[in-house]
C-alpha cells in the first residue's frame, strides 16, 4: 500500500471476534494486523463491524492461541463418531416429559 | 453568501450556519478520502476511508437540510459541486493538503474534537431535524476523536520519528486553529434562536482535551498566542482549495446530467 513497507510486517496479528446479538456467543469473524489491543479494538471495528454485524468485539493476539493440530484430528475426533448416546437426541423423552412442555 | 446591505433574517442565517457546518465536512472528507488506497496499513487505509465516508454522509445530509432551508429548488449536489471557492465556507484547516500520515491524524484529532463539543451542545438545538441529524452523527464524532487521539498518542510517544513528524504538523497546523473558534452575525442570532451554540463556552474544553492528549504524547504545545489565520467563513481560503474543489468538482461539471447506473 505505502510507498515505504519497511515497518509493514512489525504489526503482530489478531484474532477478531464479534457478537451479533447480546446473549449470543461470540463468533470468529477474521484477523488483522494491529500495533496494539486499543488499536486492534479499532481496526476490528472498522474491518468487521461497521456494517452493523455486531454488538461486541474481542480481540486475541493470534499468538496467544493455541490450536489443535490436523494430526490431532485421528486421536480428537474420530472416537466420537460412533458414540451417538453422547447425544442429546439419543435418548426418547418420556410422554409424561413432553406432555409438560 | 448573505448580503451584507440588509438585516439578515433567520433563514438566511441558519442556511448560512448549515452551509459552514457541511462545507468543513464535505472538504475534510475529500481530503481524507485521498488517502484511499494510500494508507500505512491496509487496516488504517480502511479506518481513515470509513471516517472520510462519515464526514461526507454528514455533510450530505447538511446540504440536503440547507436546500430545504433555502428553499430555491437545489439539492445537495449544488452545494457540493456547483459552488466555486469563494461560496465555500470551510475552514482553511480541513482544506490544507494531507500532508504526511502524522499532519492527516493531527488535523484530524483537532477538528474532531471542536466537532465533539460542538455538537454535544448542538444536539439540543430548537429544530427537531437538525437536533436529529447532530445526535446521529455525534456517535461517529466521538469515533473519529476516539481514533484520531488514539494515534497522537501512540505517535508522540512512538519512535523518534513519529514523534517529530506529529510535532511537526501540530506546529503547522497551529495557526489554522484560531477559525475554530470565530463567530459572528450568524453565530449570534444562531445562538439567539436557539439553533447554534457558542463556541467560546467550550473552548477551554477543547484547549484542556488539546493540551492534555499531546503533554501524554510527550509532545509540546505550540503557543496559543500565536498569529492565527482567518477569513474562511467568508470566503477567504488557502490556494489548496481551488485545487481540491477542482479534482472534485470535475467529473459533475463536465457532465452534469449524469447519472450512475
Amino acid at each position: 500500500m505505502s510507498d515505504n513497507n519497511s515497518n509493514k510486517d512489525n504489526w503482530p496479528l489478531w484474532e477478531v471476534f464479534t457478537q451479533p446479538k447480546s446473549g449470543k456467543p461470540h463468533e470468529h469473524a477474521g484477523s488483522l494486523h494491529a500495533a496494539d489491543k486499543e488499536m486492534a479494538l479499532q481496526n476490528a471495528r472498522d474491518t468487521y463491524a461497521r456494517r452493523n454485524e455486531g454488538v461486541s468485539i474481542w480481540v486475541v493476539e493470534s499468538k496467544h492461541i493455541t490450536a489443535s493440530t490436523p494430526e490431532d484430528m485421528g486421536p480428537f475426533f474420530d472416537p466420537a463418531n460412533d458414540k451417538p448416546y453422547r447425544h442429546p437426541q439419543f435418548y426418547s423423552v418420556p410422554r409424561a416429559v413432553k406432555k409438560r412442555s | 453568501m448573505t448580503t451584507k446591505t440588509k438585516e439578515l433574517t433567520q433563514q438566511e442565517a441558519f442556511l448560512t450556519y448549515l452551509l459552514r457546518l457541511a462545507d468543513d465536512r464535505l472538504i475534510l472528507g475529500q481530503r481524507n478520502a485521498e488517502w484511499c488506497g494510500h494508507g500505512p496499513q491496509l487496516e488504517e487505509d480502511l479506518a481513515l476511508a470509513n471516517i472520510s465516508l462519515d464526514l461526507i454522509g454528514h455533510a450530505t445530509a447538511l446540504y440536503e437540510y440547507a436546500a430545504e432551508i433555502e428553499d430555491e429548488g437545489h439539492d445537495e449536489d449544488h452545494f457540493a459541486f456547483f459552488r466555486d471557492d469563494r461560496d465555500f465556507t470551510n475552514l482553511q484547516l480541513c482544506e490544507l493538503p494531507r500532508g504526511d500520515f502524522g499532519f492527516t491524524i493531527a488535523r484530524q484529532f483537532l477538528f474532531s474534537a471542536f466537532s465533539y463539543f460542538q455538537y454535544e451542545r448542538l444536539k439540543d438545538a430548537k429544530d427537531e431535524q437538525f437536533a436529529g441529524m447532530v445526535n446521529k452523527h455525534l456517535k461517529e464524532i466521538k469515533y473519529h476523536l476516539r481514533h484520531s487521539r488514539e494515534w497522537v498518542l501512540r505517535l508522540g510517544d512512538g519512535t523518534e520519528e513519529s514523534h517529530d513528524r506529529v510535532q511537526e504538523a501540530f506546529d503547522e497546523l497551529w495557526m489554522y486553529i484560531g477559525e475554530l473558534f470565530y463567530m459572528d452575525e450568524v453565530d449570534e442570532l444562531m445562538i439567539k434562536e436557539g439553533l447554534g451554540v457558542d463556541s467560546s463556552k467550550f473552548k477551554d474544553d477543547w484547549k484542556k482535551l488539546v493540551e492534555e492528549t499531546l503533554e501524554e504524547a510527550t509532545l509540546r504545545i505550540p503557543d496559543w498566542d500565536q498569529f492565527m489565520m482567518s477569513g474562511s467563513r467568508k470566503g477567504i481560503h488557502t490556494e489548496h482549495l481551488g485545487h481540491l474543489l477542482a479534482q472534485m468538482q470535475f467529473l459533475r461539471r463536465s457532465h452534469p446530467e449524469a447519472e450512475w447506473k
